[in-house]
Parts: C-alpha cells; sequence; structure tokens
C-alpha cells in the first residue's frame, strides 16, 4: 500500500472513536503495546532522538529498495505514535518517505503531539525518518 | 479559613474548559495564575500613567515614578527588608546570575549546592567555577528528600566562600532547614544565598530572621506576572556586590574616563526595567497580605494533607519525600508508566500537572528516574479538585495498564 492509503486506512480507523477519546487513546496505547521492539544493540544512547519528555530510538536499514523502521520509546503514548509512524512510513519507497506529508496526524485529532512543548520527540522523529530516507536517497 | 469561593473568582482563568473539562490548575510550581486586581493593575497602568520613570519632568513620569518605587517598599515590606535592599530583576534565575557574577571571589574559591537544586541554582555557579577554577560541592539528599545538614561542616574548607540553597524544592516541594545551614555557614563566614522561588508563595518570609546575605525569587510565582523578579540583598552588600552589567539609570556622572553610579539598589537596575510588571507584582503581594500568607499556608497544607492520604490509598503510586514536612508540592510516579504518559492522560481530563525532570536533572538522577509526576497548589485550590484529579489519575492508570 502507499503512504496514502495507509494514512487513509488510519483516518478512516480513528473515525470510529468519534468524540471518545479515551477509546482512541486506549487504541493508542495498544498500538505501543503491539509495536515489535527495536533490537537492543540498536537501543544506544547515541541513537535517541532527543524529547525533552519522553525518548525515542530508532533505527533504519535499506532492503530492496525500501526503507524498513524500527523504533521503541520509553513513554506508551509515544510509542503508540510511533507504531503509527512506522506503520505509514516503514516498507516504503525512501523518496516517498521524504516527500510524505503526513496530514493524518492532524485529521485523527492527535496535532496537540506535534507541539512542541510536548516535547515528546514525535517530530524529532519524523524529522530523522525523513533525513534516513534522503540519506539512502543520496547514496 | 479562607473563603476560596471568594478566592477563585478573583481568578478569571479558572472558568476556563480544557479539553471540554473544568480546569484543575495543579501547576502552580511553575507559574501560578493571576487575580484580577494585578491584570487590573497591569491595564490601568498602560491606561492611565505609561511613561518612562527616573528621569522625565513631566506628570506622567512623576507618577509612573512613584508607583515604581512605591513598589519597592511594598515588596521590600513584604519580606522584612528595607526598601533601599530590593532589585527588581527578571526573575531568580536573574537574580543569581547578577549574584554569582558580582561577588568577588578569590579564584579557586568552593561553592557549596544541595543536590536537589533547580539549575538555576548550579548553572550561575558551574560558570563561575568554570571561568575561575572554582570548585561546586554538593550536599547530598537522603531518600526521604531531606537535607543531611550535618555534612555541610565536613564539606566547609579554607576555600569554601558561598552556600547557595533552594529554601524549598520545586520538585520534591521539601522545606530545607534554612536556618541551620545558614548558622552552621555563618560560623565559617561563608556568603549565603537563599533561593526562595518556591517559598515565597507558601510561607511568611523575613530576610532579618533568615540571616542570609541574598534572598532572591521570582513574581510570576506568587500570583505577578512573568518577568519579574526580587533580588535582595543585605545592606552591607548594596555597592559591593561588583555589578555585572551596566547601562542608562544606573548613575550619577559619565564621561568616557570615568563613571559615578548612584549609591542604592538602582545601580543593579540598568535600561529601562519591566514597568508594568513591577506594579503587578505589588498589587500580588498585596493580594496576598489581604488573604494573609498565614491562612494561606494553612490552607495549602489542608490540600497537601489530603491529597497525599489519597495518592496514598492507590498501590501503583510512588510518592517521593512522601511526607507532609513540605510546601504544598507532591511528586510521584505511576510504577510501570512513564510520568510523560501520566501527564498526557491527566491533561486531557482537563488536569495540569508537571511532568519531567522539573529542571532537576541531578536530582532526579540521585532517585534513578527519568522524572516525576508533581502536583502543586495555590490558595484558589480546592478538595474538590483533589477529587477530581484522583478521579482521573485512576482512569489513567487503568488505560495505562
Amino acid at each position: 500500500m502507499s503512504i496514502q492509503e495507509i494514512e487513509k486506512e488510519i483516518i478512516e480507523e480513528f473515525e470510529l472513536f468519534g468524540d471518545d477519546w479515551e477509546g482512541k487513546y486506549e487504541h493508542i496505547i495498544d498500538l505501543g503495546k503491539s509495536l515489535p521492539k527495536i533490537k537492543e544493540e540498536y537501543k544506544t544512547d547515541d541513537r535517541i532522538i532527543k524529547g525533552c519528555q519522553s525518548k525515542v530510538w530508532l533505527h533504519s536499514e535499506l532492503r530492496k529498495g525500501k526503507i524498513v523502521f524500527t523504533a521503541d520509546s520509553d513513554a506508551i503514548i509515544t510509542k503508540g505514535m510511533v507504531a503509527l509512524m512506522i506503520r505509514v512510513l516503514s516498507n516504503q519507497k525512501p523518496e516517498d518517505v521524504v516527500n510524505a506529508n503526513l496530514e493524518f496526524i492532524v485529521k485523527i485529532g492527535l496535532k496537540e503531539h506535534l507541539s512542541p512543548t510536548r516535547a515528546n520527540g514525535l517530530v524529532s522523529m519524523i524529522k530523522q525518518m525523513k533525513l534516513d530516507a534522503l540519506a539512502f536517497l543520496n547514496s | 479559613m479562607i473563603d476560596v469561593n471568594k478566592i477563585r473568582a478573583d481568578f478569571p482563568i479558572l472558568n476556563r474548559k480544557v479539553n471540554g473539562k473544568p480546569l484543575v490548575y495543579f501547576d502552580n510550581g511553575a507559574t501560578t495564575q493571576k487575580p484580577k486586581q494585578v491584570i487590573d493593575a497591569i491595564v490601568n497602568y498602560y491606561s492611565e500613567h505609561n511613561a518612562n520613570i527616573h528621569r522625565g519632568v513631566h506628570t506622567l513620569s512623576r507618577e509612573a515614578t512613584e508607583l515604581f518605587e512605591e513598589a519597592r517598599k511594598t515588596v521590600s515590606k513584604f519580606i522584612g527588608a528595607e526598601a533601599e535592599e530590593i532589585v527588581f530583576t527578571a526573575g531568580t534565575t536573574d537574580s543569581i546570575n547578577i549574584v554569582a557574577a558580582g561577588l568577588d571571589l578569590p579564584v579557586g574559591s568552593e561553592i557549596i549546592i544541595t543536590e536537589m537544586e533547580h539549575h538555576s541554582n548550579i548553572l550561575p555557579w558551574q560558570l563561575w567555577c568554570e571561568k575561575n577554577e572554582g570548585k561546586l560541592k554538593v550536599i547530598p539528599v537522603e531518600v526521604d528528600g531531606t537535607l543531611d545538614i550535618g555534612l555541610l561542616e565536613s564539606l566547609i574548607t579554607p576555600q569554601t566562600k558561598v552556600l547557595a540553597v533552594t529554601h524549598v524544592s520545586n520538585t520534591l516541594g521539601v522545606i530545607n532547614p534554612v536556618d541551620a545551614l545558614i548558622k552552621i555557614a555563618k560560623q565559617y563566614g561563608l556568603i549565603v544565598l537563599v533561593d526562595g522561588a518556591q517559598s515565597i508563595p507558601h510561607m511568611k518570609i523575613d530576610v532579618r530572621e533568615l540571616g542570609a546575605d541574598f534572598y532572591v525569587f521570582s513574581g510570576h510565582k506568587v500570583y505577578a506576572p512573568t518577568g519579574t523578579g526580587v533580588l535582595w540583598m543585605n545592606k552591607q552588600w548594596v555597592g559591593k556586590l561588583k555589578l555585572s552589567r551596566s547601562g542608562g539609570g544606573t548613575i550619577k556622572t559619565v564621561s568616557f574616563d570615568k563613571t559615578d553610579y548612584v549609591e542604592g539598589a538602582l545601580r543593579y537596575e540598568p535600561g529601562t526595567p519591566n514597568i508594568e510588571g513591577v506594579l503587578g507584582l505589588a498589587s500580588a503581594l498585596k493580594y496576598v497580605n489581604e488573604i494573609g500568607i498565614e491562612k494561606i499556608a494553612k490552607h495549602e497544607h489542608t490540600l497537601l494533607k489530603y491529597a497525599t492520604e489519597r495518592l496514598n490509598e492507590i498501590p501503583e503510586v510512588e510518592i517521593y519525600a512522601n511526607h507532609l514536612e513540605k510546601a504544598a508540592v507532591i511528586s510521584f510516579n505511576v510504577k510501570g508508566a512513564h510520568p510523560f504518559d501520566v501527564g498526557t492522560l491527566l491533561d486531557k481530563y482537563g488536569i495540569a500537572v508537571r511532568t519531567g525532570h522539573h529542571c532537576t536533572q541531578p536530582l532526579m538522577a540521585r532517585y534513578k528516574i527519568p522524572g516525576t509526576v508533581r502536583a502543586s497548589f495555590a490558595m484558589y485550590n480546592t478538595l474538590e479538585e483533589i477529587n477530581i484529579f484522583i478521579e482521573a489519575l485512576q482512569k489513567s492508570i487503568k488505560m495505562l495498564s
């Protein structure tokens, strides 16, 4: 599936919750719990994407022309957001990752997580995912 | 007893809804909300008296200067000081920087702080040490959040010149025995700075009784506008503390060869000050005076006691410094949950708490945790709000488990 198709799928999935924010967050927490963990060897301090409060570790590699992301976080809500990002951007062509505008975050009502005061590392993670994709594109 | 409903009516922001829920504001340790009396003081200044102070001969300038200097008296009375000893600054951080840069210490001096200091009472001293081959020494924190004051004496050497200590821990709420610490420090002739950022809103302060050389605080933590701060210095320091910054308004005469500075505290206030902020600060302190700081402290202690009891009932909650010898602050974690997750969910329920390291990373390292959830109370908080908070916390814990 393309990035846009996956985004559409996620938007539809979240529409089911309507105004039920508790349901929405329970879903995010479940997504966080189901996130396949990053290999311990990649969970080093120099790989931490700095948010002020929660940490995110990210690893990327190129397999058959597609970029594969694995990640982890020490906060479960952040981890749920990370899981969503991986679902959308992993197994995609590097150029598509670079060009993705990721409107789904706003559309599913989670734009507060993009605020700089949230300091949850999500914004930095998206930036790092794109930088990694750009590096693969140029290599 | 204080009339909380009457007080709440003075704070317009408390009528706000957050995420569709009535705001429960428990982040008072970061900054307090402002009563309409303070907001009105700012509006009134700009509507009626705005002019630059200390120079103009015209009416508005005279009025503004009078209001500003009247504010200095209000602040000095609030802490039992003299007006000449009050320097208006941008905040606690600014005040500490002015002191750290202005003490004429010999190269290689040692400065003693505590493990629970806010970064603002670490970094200015660290900066001084880096420039002057100095050394920072640290009084450790016990597991219950108290200081081992017996250790102070063992840390003092002939090179030790300064003790800089927070009155109340911003992260834990623990009230430090500053009287005992100052007594010991003074036996060895140390210069003492007390960081009052977290004590000023919660207890009666009398700088003469305290016996420190410097007491500093921020206006915004005591219901005043942001960008206001106070540096109180014992009058022996006025003129003796070196200038680390200079400019207009601080001088008698200036020529390119030599400048004569004014004698009083004004020499430490270069440039046009935060006039409306200072007037707001005076208004805030008058407001506190009208209600009475002792009554406020009693009310806040009731809140602390009740919140502690309720939190102790929740098995997943671990409180740091779990006792009641504190200002109105409770720091805790939920077992197995990151403070960020707890704070995010509480916000959805309309509850504002602080999460993270609270700018005290060495203290977090001491407890080996990334951060805490901190609920901190003010005069306008209620027992009912604590019930709402506990219910939301229990729901959040269920969601996170």
